[in-house]
């Protein structure tokens, strides 16, 4: 039988509500899973979810779009999150926002083309004494300097190198 | 890691197996008398929250660990779940027995998912050795603690917020009262604490009540954490009585040339020179553990325009004084750093700041106006008549 | 904390808790005896039981606190923060609509500290709010403006936007939204969720990116909308607004080879007197019927007599079910459910397309007329029926999407031209100058002037259901209706209950009327058999309903079941004049009723008119291949999957 991406996401849908429960309380766990898996909460997930979990499409895109890590937009496997807020800013985050904006030719907002990097700006990742600091997915990096961004990023091409044929999650030294 | 000395001072479950000699009232009665109030930043008296929910009559009821940490400034919580994860633990089953829940749940902010593994790895050892899961070293008492993972906002950090999260809806703030002890997670009574506060609770049931008031001053108990950051020599965590002053604590984190310190993170005061004799307490100055040091280089303007960012992309959008009134505090800095502010429209935001103060339906707008009030109160002469552009994209 | 819950649905179940009535565990002070609490409000005592809001507490004494995301239809949201009171003894203000009383308090309705952030409030929302009032559907009748008014905003403290930030949505044939006029009170949001349960628009986004949106930021015609237009009702300012189609009318009546045909329904007339200042439940038919004239219509007919025209083929279209089923013992699909609300019947299509063999195949009245009036009305009077514009007043604003759907033109041209709403009429009424509560009575025109209670009572939930009993009993038992149900009120099936369940048993057979008489034999197989029977207004009800006979509960075994997509029936429809509150509905519902009440004829099959049109016109009867041409329809599986 051909299983189409779709009824793929379906039925990977359909057994996470069974395995945490038909009502409103399995949504967020939910969402972040798919959104885990699969970089983006597009329209189809999302009615999906809102049968399995027995409510409207739109009350689904409603909380998707009210949490930073959600959203319905659609993400790199890598997604970098970079603090803004007040001490690591004093840090000179800027320069190290710049810097990469410079590596990725992106701006704060955007994916790069080939799909691998997402950079975003986050709100206080409680890492105020070790600043600037910045989440590459679940993985946070401290005392951030701009030079140090190359190594970063190159750290990231090379593990999503290795592990391009399995959907894993990549954890970093 | 020995961050915390008095944590590390303190015997694995000593407090919980004292807690399963005590009746429920007397769990209570000894929290009462600590006057232990939640280290979250809202000061509220844990002994009294417990009491409510454990008078409440319900099927359910629920333990609930705010890790949601996310003022601005804090990372005190992260470093207790580093270090003192079972301690934590600890304190949440104390809660479990002394209120009559069966459930706890650890919120933990999503920016903290690296914690995840360790934290299962912990909850999972203490199954294994019979403290937690259907009987809690060996009596009548189920009990076990689940990870829920927050998804990204700072919200969250209210109580109701969270609650509606893992209800699965967005985190916005429900109308109080009627208060979590009474309606919580699923209607439920359910206590709402803060990681440090649970991690006292048990080092109180240990050490007794009249240890802890022993330290701080009477209206404000015990020892707080604190996370220091910004312009000093030593940042980091450290644990100081309650009623410390600025200046001392200054001292102590090699800061002492500050020009202005942020106590309470953005929601908190702005703390100019001259009142650094000021005492760190309830009833003085209070705060969830977050001290942001400006030195004397710091321009005021650019750090309230950076908390007043924090709060416009925060807020949760759904009460005209805060969503719309950040929108008109951040403005309003914007027009002050080019110039273009008139003092009849300083004062008409000021007066804004008051009303947000006053009608905002949860802390986030109640409490985002104070660090435009105090800057513009305390840092007057630097802000009119700006004739350089903000610098910031 | 009760929220009153005029409609008794369970309400609590789908809003999120920060917008949800909470209750209260009985911890009651020591003063508060009984169950009550007494507090003072401005100095004033005054004893509510316990739980009672501020809010409905200064109702009782007539102390005014203002408002704005709060409405007696919905559940509580606390979101706007205008009712904030001050409260002694505690530092912040509270929201008079949130704020359950428990212990003794004093409340402060207007101190400086309130006065200043009720006025902030509106100055903030004026900051966000574009447009200006006179272009504005809802001027002179929007809350926004009210509110403006009543605190004294004389300047823009925090600005005023100059542009539009958002796009108009008018992808819907119905309901038209205007973003930069919103206020983020959430009403719509509530009713559409909650009210509802049709769940087509949530905010989406955070702080001040929060907007009301449909699925994905779709456009409203591209996804699941059923244009029951509640939203609209419960809209304070002018962010959602019917489609307008009064400028369309307006050229028909301009045009001197048009000839322009207005029906009338009952709804709208019983309602449209408060759109100039009468009470709700002024019955202003016959002055309406001058003031159409005045304004230019060439015709005015009833929309009733079309109503009777549905019972006729409705009813017989049961019968015949009930014949297939019980007498010829064939698969028939039970229960046959009604199919005069467009807003129900899109519900269905989209939610449970798998029923549609149960909807009844007769048009709505509204649809019906349309046919008849380009067929028959223009061969009896030698007019083309290209020059012929119908025109339907309706309570509906899903009128609007219904005579635009393909099927609809089974004369050959487009049945229904135009649904008018009775606020964009009572608006064609004031620009014609007229003054309707001044105008003197007169009559429908004929053909189709003569119509019965049967056809008034559509309005009202229940209405359809009793008008279609009072034909179906008499059909069957050869019995007045009034032997069975004083003065032929048939009481179980009215009211404001949700859902409503009654059951007839038919003891006695009578003779099979004439017009029957080729198609049943006789009565004898409804002999002993009991007639079930049920009745749901709103769509929330509906899908309670559904649910029940998905599962094959009690409503399963049901005959017949009237479904109203609006809370309250057509009365409370998407078209009425603003605002909508249970008070003014059931006022609207007790004019609707005296009416029928003083109506000669009461029964559908006694309409003299409706005979004439199966004499002269559908000469093989009702749901006659004739019939089923220019009266039945067919619906379309939509489903509730977006692409």
């Amino acid at each position: 039988m051909l299983m189409t991406e779709r009824d793929r996401l379906a039925k990977e849908i359909k057994a996470l509500a069974d395995r945490l429960g038909h009502n409103r309380t399995s949504l967020v766990p939910m969402l972040q899973e798919v959104k885990r898996k699969y970089h983006r909460l597009d329209s189809y997930a999302m009615q999906v979810i809102a049968d399995e979990v027995g409510i409207h499409p739109v009350e689904v895109h409603s909380v998707a779009s009210f949490y930073a890590f959600l959203g319905d937009h659609q993400q790199g496997k890598f997604v970098i999150r970079l603090c803004r807020t007040i001490s690591c800013d004093m840090r000179d985050k800027d320069r190290v926002a710049r810097q990469l904006e410079n590596d990725l030719n992106i701006t704060f907002g955007q994916t790069t083309p080939d799909g691998k990097f997402t950079l975003e700006w986050a709100n206080c990742m409680g890492m105020c004494d070790q600043g600037p600091a910045l989440l590459v997915n679940n993985h946070v990096f401290t005392k951030v300097t701009p030079e140090q961004v190359h190594e970063i990023l190159e750290e990231c091409r090379s593990a999503f190198g290795q592990h391009a044929m399995e959907r894993k999650e990549v954890h970093l030294a | 890691m020995n961050s915390i000395p008095t944590f590390s001072s303190m015997t694995p479950e000593a407090g919980l197996k004292k807690a399963m000699e005590l009746s429920r009232p007397d769990i209570i009665a000894e929290i009462s008398a600590s006057n232990l109030k939640g280290r979250g930043g809202a000061g509220f008296p844990t002994g009294v929250k417990w009491n409510f929910a454990a008078s409440a009559h319900a099927d359910r009821k629920y333990i609930v660990c705010n890790a949601d940490e996310g003022e601005p400034g804090t990372f005190k919580d992260r470093v207790i779940l580093q270090e003192y994860a079972d301690l934590v633990f600890e304190g949440m089953t104390i809660a479990a027995k002394a209120v009559g829940a069966k459930e706890g749940i650890l919120f933990l902010r999503g920016e903290y998912t690296y914690l995840r593994p360790h934290l299962e790895a912990v909850l999972q050892r203490r199954r294994e050795a019979k403290l937690l899961g259907p009987e809690v070293l060996g009596a009548v008492f189920p009990f076990d603690i689940r990870i829920f993972m927050g998804a990204g906002a700072y919200i969250c950090g209210e109580e109701t917020a969270l609650i509606e999260c893992i209800e699965g809806f967005r985190g916005e703030p429900r109308n109080r009262p009627p208060f979590p002890v009474n309606t919580g997670f699923l209607g439920r009574p359910s206590v709402v604490n803060n990681v440090e506060t649970l991690a006292w609770a048990a080092c109180i049931l240990q050490r007794g009540a009249d240890w802890f008031k022993s330290h701080g001053t009477e209206k404000s108990t015990g020892i707080k954490i604190f996370s220091v950051s910004g312009d000093c020599e030593k940042p980091g965590i450290y644990e100081f009585p309650l009623g410390i002053s600025v200046l001392e604590l200054l001292k102590k984190v090699g800061g002492e040339h500050a020009r202005a310190v942020q106590i309470g993170g953005a929601s908190g005061l702005c703390v100019p020179a001259s009142e650094f004799h000021r005492a760190i307490a309830f009833e003085d100055i209070p705060t969830g553990g977050s001290v942001i040091v400006f030195g004397p280089q710091r321009d005021m303007l650019e750090v309230l325009h950076n908390f007043l960012e924090f709060f416009v992309d925060e807020s949760c959008g759904q009460c005209t004084p805060c969503r719309l009134g950040n929108r008109k505090l951040l403005e309003g800095v914007e027009m002050l750093q080019a110039g273009t502010c008139s003092m009849t429209y300083l004062r008409e935001l000021c007066a804004l700041g008051e009303s947000m103060q006053l009608a905002s339906k949860c802390g986030l707008g109640q409490s985002s106006p104070s660090a435009f009030l105090s800057v513009v109160k305390h840092f007057r002469d630097e802000l009119m008549g700006r004739v350089t552009l903000p610098t910031h994209g | 904390m009760s929220n009153p819950n005029p409609l008794d649905l369970d309400i609590a179940r789908r809003a999120p808790t920060s917008q949800r009535a909470q209750t209260i565990a009985a911890t009651a002070s020591a003063q508060a005896i009984g169950g009550h609490v007494s507090l003072t409000i401005d100095g004033q005592p005054v004893k509510v039981p316990l739980g009672t809001t501020i809010l409905e507490a200064a109702k009782t004494i007539g102390a005014h606190i203002p408002t704005l995301c709060h409405h007696p239809d919905l559940c509580v949201a606390g979101v706007c923060r205008i009712c904030s009171v001050e409260v002694e003894g505690m530092r912040t203000l509270q929201a008079a609509c949130a704020f359950p009383v428990t212990a003794p308090i004093h409340v402060h309705t207007h101190t400086r500290k309130v006065r200043q952030a009720r006025r902030h409030i509106v100055d903030l929302l004026l900051s966000d709010h574009y447009g200006d009032c006179y272009t504005c559907k809802r001027n002179n009748n929007c809350e926004l403006q009210s509110l403006a008014q009543e605190y004294a905003v004389d300047f823009f403290r925090f600005g005023h936007p100059e542009k539009p930030r958002h796009t108009i949505d008018t992808s819907s044939y119905s309901v038209v939204r205007d973003l930069d006029k919103c206020v983020l009170c959430r009403r719509c949001v509530r009713t559409c969720i909650d009210l509802q349960e049709v769940g087509t628009i949530e905010v989406l986004g955070r702080g001040d990116q929060s907007h009301i949106k449909a699925f994905q930021d779709k456009p409203l015609g591209d996804v699941v909308c059923i244009n029951c237009g509640q939203c609209i009702n419960r809209c304070p300012t002018g962010a959602l607004h019917a489609h307008d189609d009064t400028d369309e009318v307006w050229a028909a009546i301009d045009d001197p080879k048009k000839h322009v045909v207005i029906q009338t329904a009952p709804s709208p007339r019983a309602a449209i007197g408060e759109c100039f200042g009468m009470p709700p439940g002024t019955p202003l038919t016959f002055q309406l019927n001058t003031a159409l004239r005045r304004a230019g219509f060439d015709r005015v007919f009833d929309t009733n007599f079309s109503a009777d025209l549905t019972i006729m083929e409705e009813g017989t279209e049961l019968l015949f079910r009930l014949k297939k089923a019980l007498l010829l013992r064939e698969p028939a699909a039970f229960p046959q459910f009604t199919s005069c609300s467009p807003g129900w019947v899109k519900y269905l299509e989209h939610f449970y397309p798998e029923y549609i063999p149960n909807l009844s195949t007769a048009k709505s009245p509204q649809q019906m007329f349309g046919a008849v009036i380009k067929t028959y009305y223009a061969q009896k009077h030698g007019i083309d029926p290209k020059d012929i514009v119908t025109v339907a007043l309706m309570p509906c604003s899903a009128k609007k999407f219904e005579c635009n759907r393909p099927e609809m033109d089974a004369s050959g041209f487009k049945d229904v031209d135009y649904g008018l709403t009775t606020r964009e009429l009572a608006r064609m009424i004031r620009e014609s100058g007229i003054h309707l509560p001044d105008m003197p009575k007169s009559d429908f025109d004929q053909p189709f002037g003569t119509a019965t209670g049967s056809g008034v009572i559509f309005g009202a939930t229940g209405g359809v259901m009793e008008a279609a009993l009072r034909t179906v009993l008499e059909v069957v038992t050869g019995k007045p209706v009034e032997a069975l149900f004083e003065n032929a009120n048939i009481q179980p099936v009215r009211g404001f209950e949700g859902v409503r369940y009654v059951e007839l048993p038919i003891d006695e057979v009578g003779p099979v009327p004439d017009l029957f008489k080729d198609h049943v034999p006789h009565w004898n197989f409804l002999k002993g058999q009991t007639l079930k029977v049920a009745v749901a207004h709103g769509t929330a009800n509906a899908k309670k309903v559904m649910e029940d006979i998905k599962r094959g509960g009690q409503f399963s075994k049901c005959h017949f079941i009237e479904f109203m997509g609006c809370p309250g029936g057509c009365l409370g429809g998407g078209g009425q004049p603003i605002p909508t509150t249970p008070e003014i509905r059931k006022a609207r519902a007790a004019a609707i009723y005296s009416e029928d009440a003083d109506y000669q004829i009461r029964k559908s099959h006694e309409n003299p008119d409706v005979m004439r049109i199966y004499n002269e016109f559908l000469t093989d009867g009702p749901c006659s291949h004739r019939s089923h041409e220019l009266l039945h329809t067919h619906y379309v599986v939509r489903g509730k999957y977006i692409e």
